[in-house]
């Protein structure tokens, strides 16, 4: 709880540095506040502090808030290379990505359902602010008018859902839901259409198929660094709370719904990839590969149990760490060839930056799931438990999604190391994207040999 | 004030409630204003608010009500930056039909 009163403060400070003239000190005191919360949070492990039955920070929610906060870390390093050149507006741009991140932590620790859609919408509302935030660009534009309306009618559905679960259960507590879903007395109806609208928001939250046609648009439109944020940060914050809420409450339901789950998760993981394939913008291309990681998600989802929450934590994790290293040279090309995002602007990057160019590699193997990086172990668990639950077609079904997808990462390495006119000049990258890189890089390989550091954590 | 809402049967806020919700979700779908669906947001919003009442009043437990608030405010928040982001788009395209917001496809 401290650290998330901390980044409160934080994004404050960050609001007033325009005003109060520090603004070049305000990205190291974001970072310094960003490790002291992760601090606080490691403090706190294993000691299960309740605070008036609204946020409930057990191991599950300590571990992804650290996870969030790593990543944010991370972006805010990039951040450090990316703006380097802006002037003003930038620090209100960090004081929006803290405060949408103070969403997400909500979202990894609420107990109560009203903390839920509070978590949610301080995540979204300062995130359709950012996605919009090149005011002159109309693609900008486009993608927060639409972030916007599809991110307030998902509310809509989260709301109803929510309305109509207080109905039947008479609390919005989820001890209170789980305590109510098994004793399982004369349930009405309407509180399973309210777990089904519950679903449809959380799969609009986490686009997954089949309402995931917004984020594509979104992702593309947006600037880079926002869009790393929302591919990471935000995708990981949904679906913890998708974990939590159907965790702690539903699972003695999870007959009714399970069929859903196991639709939606196939559906997402075919769109994803086969969509992936053709297109022609990188950015594009890895927002495709951020939904089919969400429908290999919600095969833990499905599986669900104990065992789902590490899989899901670990997977998240190296999902993370390989996205971010990816989003990171993908800024550093799209600044040196004018803001484009083709495949073919990778061209001769391997001649002329050949460690950026293995970075790339690195980062694409692990999402594509090469073995021994850390792709390979999240799908790997992932898959070894569906297996041991009975889902085995499930996951053959998941292992042909991740033969299509090497087509597209492997496109991408292909155009790195072949040469043309038209080349990514050599550049010297500047120190936050080499350390940001370092540091996501060290993530990926060391999750690739020592698994064992995020697998055993939530037991 | 809680004997008017319970003298009506529970189901029949829910079945206000529901139609009102279809409307704001058709609204959405179908309306090619982005005001418009702004509007049919706040129908599909208020319909739950209207539904969390009647629950709270029959279950005899205010929290439901504290909840409208909190939906309140945060629709509020919503429609600032909502109109905000149409300001701007106006500015740049002079229309708010999102039919003309097909920039990014592939």
């Amino acid at each position: 709880m401290k650290s998330i009163v901390l980044l409160s403060l934080l994004g404050v400070t960050s609001m007033f540095a325009g005003v109060f003239n520090y603004r070049k000190l305000i990205l190291p005191i974001i970072l310094i506040g960003i490790a002291a919360a992760i601090g606080l949070f490691v403090d706190q492990w294993g000691m299960n502090k309740s605070f008036y039955q609204m946020a409930f920070f057990d191991n599950y929610a300590i571990a992804f808030s650290c996870l969030l906060l790593s990543v944010s870390f991370l972006i805010f390093t990039l951040a450090l290379y990316h703006y380097r050149k802006e002037g003003d507006i930038v620090t209100d741009l960090y004081a929006l990505f803290i405060f949408a991140l103070t969403g997400g932590l909500l979202m990894t620790s609420f107990s109560n359902l009203v903390m839920l859609f509070l978590g949610i919408e301080i995540l979204s509302i300062p995130l359709y602010v950012l996605a919009g935030s090149r005011r002159a660009d109309l693609a900008s534009n486009e993608a927060a008018l639409k972030y916007f309306l599809m991110g307030a009618f998902a509310t809509g559905f989260l709301l109803f859902g929510i309305a109509l679960v207080y109905g039947a259960s008479g609390t919005f507590d989820l001890a209170g839901i789980a305590a109510y879903v098994k004793a399982g007395k004369d349930i009405p109806d309407f509180f399973y259409v309210g777990i089904v609208l519950l679903i449809v928001a959380l799969l609009f939250k986490v686009s997954a198929a089949p309402f995931h046609f917004w984020a594509p648009d979104v992702y593309q439109g947006s600037p880079v660094l926002v869009t790393t944020f929302m591919s990471t940060v935000v995708k990981i914050a949904a679906f913890a709370a998708f974990l939590r809420l159907f965790n702690y409450c539903f699972t003695p339901l999870a007959s009714y719904y399970e069929i859903i789950l196991t639709a939606a998760a196939v559906a997402t993981l075919l769109i994803g990839n086969v969509t992936a394939l053709y297109q022609q913008s990188v950015k594009r291309m890895l927002a495709y590969s951020g939904i089919s990681h969400a429908g290999y998600l919600l095969i833990a989802l499905v599986v669900m149990g104990a065992s789902a929450t590490s899989v899901v934590f670990f997977y998240s994790a190296a999902y993370a760490a390989a996205s971010l290293v990816a989003f990171a040279v993908l800024t550093a090309v799209m600044e040196n060839k004018e803001g484009r995002e083709s495949f073919e602007t990778f061209k001769g990057l391997a001649k002329n930056n050949p460690i950026l160019a293995l970075c790339m590699s690195v980062a694409m193997l692990s999402l594509a799931g090469i073995p021994p990086l850390a792709g390979f172990f999240g799908k790997y668990f992932l898959f070894a438990t569906a297996i041991k639950d009975g889902y085995l077609w499930l996951v053959l079904v998941a292992i042909f999604n991740s033969l299509i997808s090497l087509y597209y990462y492997l496109r991408v390495i292909i155009n790195m190391y072949s040469s043309a006119d038209d080349e990514v000049p050599a550049f010297t990258p500047n120190y936050a994207l080499v350390l940001m890189l370092l540091l996501s890089l060290g993530a990926n390989l060391a999750l690739g040999f020592y698994p064992d550091l995020l697998m055993g954590l939530l037991g | 004030m809680k004997e008017v809402i319970q003298g009506i049967p529970l189901n029949y806020y829910l079945f206000l409630s529901t139609v009102l919700f279809s409307i704001g979700v058709l609204g959405v779908l179908f309306r090619r204003n982005a005001i418009i669906i702004l509007m049919s947001v706040e129908l599909m919003l208020n319909s739950i608010n209207l539904l969390l009442v009647a629950f709270s009043a029959f279950h005899g437990d205010a929290k439901a009500q504290v909840f409208v608030f909190f939906i309140m405010i945060v629709a509020a928040a919503e429609v600032a930056v909502g109109l905000a982001l149409m300001v701007l788009i106006y500015r740049n395209i002079k229309t708010l039909d999102i039919d003309f917001l097909n920039k990014l496809k592939w």
